[in-house]
């Protein structure tokens, strides 16, 4: 995997799994009255183009309103695209008739964020999990029982619980449920759009766990969609981000975090809290985005991010940039240059002292006196 | 406790006589909802003190006791269907069992809230401004265009755009990032001395998070107010707080200053949260630590520690004690902090098993 990681996009030899190319979803805003004319377009998604390879995971990030769950609705075609292309082991979905497209719903599963709004509540756990296996018919009936159980066992619930209703178990439980859902077809990609956000810090740890252990058993591909940059960089080996509709920045996760070069992931970058700093007793230097995300019904010419970018000019607003490979990634962006925002290394340096930058500064008191002062005593209980 | 005020008093609580007191005592306090299915222990026994220019971080899982023992603070719990023990004090003035006009002069003016949710915090009836004014003039015996200055000058000090033709909008007119600017400046138009923000940013994005945590530090350091940020996020703790307290199971767990809690934490259930969230620099290949199980049920909680069936150190502790005795929030000898744990020397296990494994 690590010898691939240089080179993600579309460069390992191997044919992708999906392959995305210049995907557009547009939403028509209707005026209000009885004939409904079409007065504008929500530029959702405005030509995005991604692969996903079998067996890894693609992670999308990006502020609320930027697209990333409509890419992930489009890809399982919930949505269907406005244009683009997208092409499932070399089979073309976009222009799919439904009836077309039913062969490749087993393949394509989604999870939703919701654990709470995505399960029926009158149905027991059991008609919840074997229903997408009684519409593909895929499990002879008398067998059914066992699948489910099978499946309620694999995401680590009691296979006693499937004639439970969603109600009688937690939120971390339920994202569980929905989980064997998704994997009651054995499908080969899995569009996970924001599986963890809904959940207690305790019990996200246990869901990504979880994922990971399904995608090393079972092979199968992810796309990643979360807002939290961490949990996506922990699943996800290449990641996109994503600003109004496009991807503004496409590469490994090492490139991404530790060398971003467009100005938004840089910014996206230095406001994600991080305890690591925090506990050395200082903060990383935060780029300040003014404003709010234009609106995708009218987005700003040339470049989208420039009306909040600080190093915007002339040529932002007149040229769009085109997504171009600087450094090993691909970005968007006229002035792109690397900027390092996040330091390397582990809480464990920091716990341990190695590296620390504000030693006996001003800013490190309590802590680190502590720290001393715990050690020093655990040396002469060692004593 | 200085009671020297009487009811009567128009303004506000002046800082109590005794100065040393911090400006919020919270002192053994419980929590405790009477239900058709029992009694839930809410809160159980948890005191803690702001002073005045401090943040108090209080973190913990949802159903874990921290929004429901920051609304006893406003006096927010029906006396009907809860059951309040124990003392608060904000300045001085003690809280439970006071007259619902006492509370009325306290909620807004001495302590304000935001709330996790700005959209159903605000009403969608009422353009932002009114809802402003409506706050400035239950305190203030000020005519509506004075009151109405005020609004749009709180709404250009929290850093809304036009603040003098947005004060007329309604709030689905605003952005989420807005709404919760316009909501911080409802809730300091009074310029209250403890303003408690009850996961004031778990529904945004992170570049607006960023932008209302640099808000509310500096608005902080402007009014010298004392601040509880109720947050799950650790990573937001880590950015506000001077000090941290843990809650488990409607008590206080661990308490200590930031730095103690996030590079010496002494407690299974600190580690476990520790353990829990990814990093942004941190090793990928190292997985997730997630504490199994699930939160107690707060109707019947265990017997003994409320954290015992989640915690993979209770064989440390002689005598099963874990699963019998409720251990108090004690320091031990060789601890920097309070803990409420059995482990007497959790230094040398953090050290040795656990610190590798998780960071």
């Amino acid at each position: 995997m690590s010898a691939q990681t240089s080179t993600p996009i579309g460069e390992s030899g191997q044919t992708p799994l999906l392959e995305v190319n210049d995907l557009v979803k547009h939403f028509p805003v209707k005026s209000s009255g009885v004939i409904r004319r079409t007065i504008g377009q929500v530029q959702a998604v405005d030509g995005v183009s991604f692969n996903i390879y079998k067996g890894r995971s693609l992670g999308l990030v990006g502020e609320s309103g930027c697209g990333k769950t409509s890419v992930g609705r489009v890809i399982t075609r919930l949505y269907d695209p406005t244009s683009g292309s997208m092409k499932f082991e070399g089979n073309e979905l976009a222009t799919l008739s439904s009836k077309e497209m039913l062969p490749y719903r087993r393949e394509i599963q989604l999870i939703f964020q919701d654990p709470y709004s995505s399960l029926n509540p009158r149905h027991t756990v059991g008609s919840i999990i074997s229903t997408p296996m009684q519409v593909h018919k895929t499990v002879p009936r008398d067998k059914m029982v066992a699948r489910v159980q099978e499946l309620l066992e694999v995401v680590g619930l009691n296979p006693e619980h499937y004639n439970r209703y969603p109600s009688e178990f937690s939120g971390g439980q339920r994202q569980r449920i929905g989980i064997a859902r998704s994997l009651a077809l054995n499908p080969k990609l899995i569009v996970a759009d924001e599986p963890v956000s809904a959940l207690d810090v305790s019990i996200q740890a246990q869901v990504v766990n979880l994922l990971q252990d399904l995608q090393k058993e079972f092979n199968i591909a992810f796309l990643f969609i979360a807002h939290d940059l961490a949990i996506v960089r922990h699943f996800c080996p290449e990641i996109a981000v994503m600003y109004l509709g496009k991807i503004v920045e496409i590469g490994d996760r090492d490139q991404i975090y530790l060398t971003p070069h467009h100005p938004y992931t840089q910014a996206l970058l230095s406001a994600a809290p991080d305890v690591k700093q925090a506990a050395i007793g200082g903060r990383r230097e935060r780029i300040r985005l003014e404003g709010d995300v234009p609106s995708p019904i009218n987005p700003p010419s040339g470049c989208r991010f420039r009306t909040r970018c600080w190093k915007a000019q002339d040529i932002c607003a007149a040229e769009e940039p085109p997504l171009l490979e600087v450094g090993g990634r691909q970005v968007a962006c006229h002035f792109a240059e690397p900027l390092q925002v996040i330091v390397p290394g582990s809480m464990a340096d920091v716990v341990s002292g190695n590296g620390l930058p504000g030693d006996g500064g001003p800013g490190d008191v309590a802590g680190n006196g502590a720290a001393a002062e715990a050690a020093s005593r655990r040396g002469s209980t060692a004593l | 406790m200085t009671e020297t005020l009487s009811d009567t008093r128009p303004e506000r609580v002046p800082l109590p006589a005794d100065s040393s007191e911090p400006f919020l005592v919270v002192e053994n306090l419980t929590v405790q909802f009477p239900t058709y299915d029992g009694l839930v222990q809410a809160v159980s026994d948890l005191s803690y003190t702001v002073k005045l220019g401090e943040t108090l971080g209080i973190v913990g899982e949802s159903g874990s006791g921290k929004s429901v023992s920051s609304m006893a603070v406003l006096g927010l719990h029906d006396v009907k269907r809860s059951r309040l023990t124990g003392s608060i004090r904000v300045g001085g003035k003690e809280i439970i069992g006071a007259s619902n006009s006492t509370m009325k002069r306290v909620r807004g003016n001495d302590v304000a809230m935001i709330f996790q949710d700005p959209l159903t915090a605000l009403h969608p009836f009422y353009t932002v401004g009114a809802q402003i004014i409506e706050a400035y003039r239950l305190h203030n015996n000020v005519s509506k265009s004075i009151a109405k200055r005020r609004a749009v000058e709180m709404l250009e000090r929290v850093g809304i755009p036009q603040p003098d033709r947005r004060v007329n909008e309604y709030p689905h007119q605003f952005s989420g990032g807005m709404r919760q600017r316009a909501m911080i400046a409802m809730s300091l138009v009074n310029d209250p001395k403890l303003l408690i923000a009850d996961e004031p940013t778990t529904a945004l994005d992170v570049t607006v998070q960023a932008q209302i945590l640099d808000l509310i530090q500096d608005l902080q350091r402007e009014f010298g107010s004392a601040v509880i940020m109720i947050t799950h996020d650790l990573g937001v703790i880590a950015e506000i707080s001077d000090e941290v307290l843990v809650m488990y199971a409607g008590r206080c767990v661990e308490k200590g200053t930031t730095k103690q809690i996030l590079t010496w934490p002494e407690m299974p259930y600190t580690w476990g949260l520790l353990g829990s969230i990814a990093d942004v620099a941190s090793d990928v290949s190292k997985p997730l630590i997630p504490i199994p199980g699930t939160p107690p049920s707060l109707l019947n909680p265990p017997d003994g520690c409320p954290f015992n069936p989640r915690c993979p150190h209770t064989d440390k502790v002689e005598g099963r004690r874990c699963f019998t005795e409720l251990p108090e929030l004690v320091q031990f000898p060789r601890q920097t902090h309070p803990t409420r744990c059995h482990i007497k020397d959790p230094d040398l296990i953090w050290e040795t098993e656990v610190k590798e494994e998780i960071m």
